[in-house]
């Protein structure tokens, strides 16, 4: 596979975040409103050069043309709507650059908003056996992504002998980048034994292998690279993305659940970039779970197949370590805004202004969204 | 008077696909789609074979046994109908026949912190209304 024919042509030139929190006493409208505004004017722009937009939801939202309606905006020459997961994590900005390199558009706006804690929680759609999968699962008690994730996470403990102190490595650390974050919903440090000593929830995940729903919403705005240049900031460059799978692309036929889709999309990411896993400074991992980013960390290959647990257990992906990843904190312990505030966080590094979080040096980041059978990654940087 | 009024958990809803293999457990038998032209097993049913996409596809009996792919044990209590029954195992089960071939359950006859992933396991039919079993 090539270098992407469009690497470098589009830029981040805004990003912003509503306050999250477990009850934003808001409508999700104005969460959105107020993300999508502030992205705009950290961008240095108006509504009424805004003409793109994308957003991505579970049936928990408000729309594109809804919000274009309640900002203001004139004129809009793309826009997209998704029903989808956090994979449009990476896909949502992934689609965004796409229309602005082809010329759909010039100032595109994605945004996700929920109030996922006082509002429609995740999973909680009154469950019909009507869906494909649906039918099968639902009969049986099996029906939200934590038994999902931690039915695919037995694997892993089976075939390399993963344990749950692994998993709490991720937990701890990513609650210790927390505590530097002043957006985070979780504050307050947590030690190995408050991670063990919390309740089950689908053995083999307790409470803090599970992501905390949240009420927020974060949007960037993506723009021509020449449009970028002559804006407030430093341009956060995106160079280029992988987004799929190989094998079955289902959560219950996949062929080998101690592995996850990043086995393929890394290797498509790299050559698309002409970069490793070496060359990224700062990852923000897709982590719906503590495993998702297990498996992703595999995959992509910042460690062997297999040896995710002990480099995670290792200070690899802390803020000093050889990986700094989920530098915010994560969707585990910054909140649940379904991975739209990786890309928040990967600009930040990128542009300098995590204060006390910061990776010095930063000018790569990953962003990866999705876990288990299909996902996909973008990776930004400066120059 | 039928039980369907006791049973609390969800039921499926049969699709032109999936009503064979509904229909099959009331007969105490496990019917799987299956390719007329390569053999190949076809889960979750589908109208077309998904290793040669031929769209000649019929019915096949299995055996039910299995190993234990993967399981989880659930605390949290949220699905419909699971919510009064304290922690339960959720199994995939992979099926002698075809290595992809997996089928989500519950594994019963077997207390939660005794079940593995390797285990060998049968199937228990369990009549729940007077029209599903």
């Amino acid at each position: 596979m090539n270098r992407t024919p469009i690497e470098d042509k589009t830029a981040i030139a805004g990003i912003a975040w509503t306050k999250i929190s477990r009850a934003s006493g808001k409508s999700v409208m104005a969460l959105a409103a107020e993300a999508c505004l502030g992205a705009i004017e950290d961008a240095g722009l108006t509504v009424r050069d805004v003409d793109g937009f994308v957003e991505y939801q579970s049936n928990d939202s408000v729309g594109t043309m809804d919000v274009a309606d309640v900002l203001g905006v004139p004129r809009i020459n793309w826009y997209t709507d998704i029903r989808g997961g956090g994979n449009y994590g990476s896909g949502s900005v992934m689609l965004a650059a796409m229309a602005v390199a082809s010329g759909a558009c010039e100032v595109c706006v994605v945004y996700r908003a929920l109030n996922g804690r006082s509002g429609h929680r995740f999973g909680r759609d009154a469950p019909t056996t009507q869906g494909r999968r649906e039918q099968w699962m639902l009969p049986y008690g099996y029906m939200v992504p934590p038994q999902w994730l931690a039915m695919w996470c037995r694997t892993h403990m089976a075939k390399y002998g993963t344990t749950y102190e692994h998993l709490g490595a991720i937990a701890v650390t990513q609650r210790h980048n927390a505590t530097l974050n002043p957006r985070a919903i979780f504050q307050r440090p947590m030690t190995m034994e408050d991670y063990l000593a919390a309740r089950w929830i689908n053995d083999p995940f307790r409470l803090f292998d599970c992501t905390a729903e949240v009420d927020g919403a974060c949007a960037v705005v993506v723009t021509t690279a020449e449009r970028a240049r002559s804006l407030r900031h430093k341009p956060v460059y995106i160079k280029g993305f992988a987004y799929g799978t190989q094998g079955r692309p289902s959560w219950e036929h996949w062929d080998d659940m101690s592995e996850m889709y990043a086995r393929y999309i890394g290797q498509q990411l790299w050559q698309r970039t002409g970069l490793t896993a070496k060359d990224v400074d700062v990852a923000e991992i897709y982590d719906c779970f503590t495993y998702s980013l297990l498996g992703q960390l595999e995959g992509y290959g910042f460690c062997k197949t297999g040896e995710g647990g002990p480099f995670c257990a290792s200070g690899a992906i802390s803020l000093t370590g050889q990986i700094p990843t989920n530098t915010h904190g994560g969707l585990l312990s910054e909140g649940y805004i379904h991975g739209m505030n990786h890309n928040c966080e990967a600009v930040s590094q990128l542009r300098g202004d995590a204060g006390p979080r910061q990776v010095k040096g930063a000018r790569v980041a990953m962003v990866t969204g999705g876990a288990g059978p299909h996902g996909g990654a973008l990776i930004y940087h400066t120059k | 008077m039928t039980n369907s009024q006791a049973y609390k958990k969800p039921l499926p809803h049969p699709d032109e696909d999936t009503r064979d293999y509904w229909e099959g457990l009331r007969r105490g038998e496990i019917v799987l789609k299956r390719c007329n032209k390569c053999g190949y097993y076809i889960h979750y049913p589908a109208p077309v074979c998904r290793q040669c996409q031929s769209w000649d596809i019929g019915n096949a009996k299995v055996s039910g046994r299995g190993t234990v792919y993967s399981f989880i044990v659930t605390h949290h209590l949220v699905a419909p109908g699971f919510q009064d029954g304290g922690p339960y195992v959720v199994a995939l089960v992979q099926l002698d026949e075809q290595a992809d071939l997996r089928l989500p359950t519950n594994i019963v006859g077997c207390k939660p912190e005794d079940v593995r992933v390797g285990m060998r396991v049968a199937p228990v039919f369990e009549k729940v209304t007077d029209e599903v079993t």
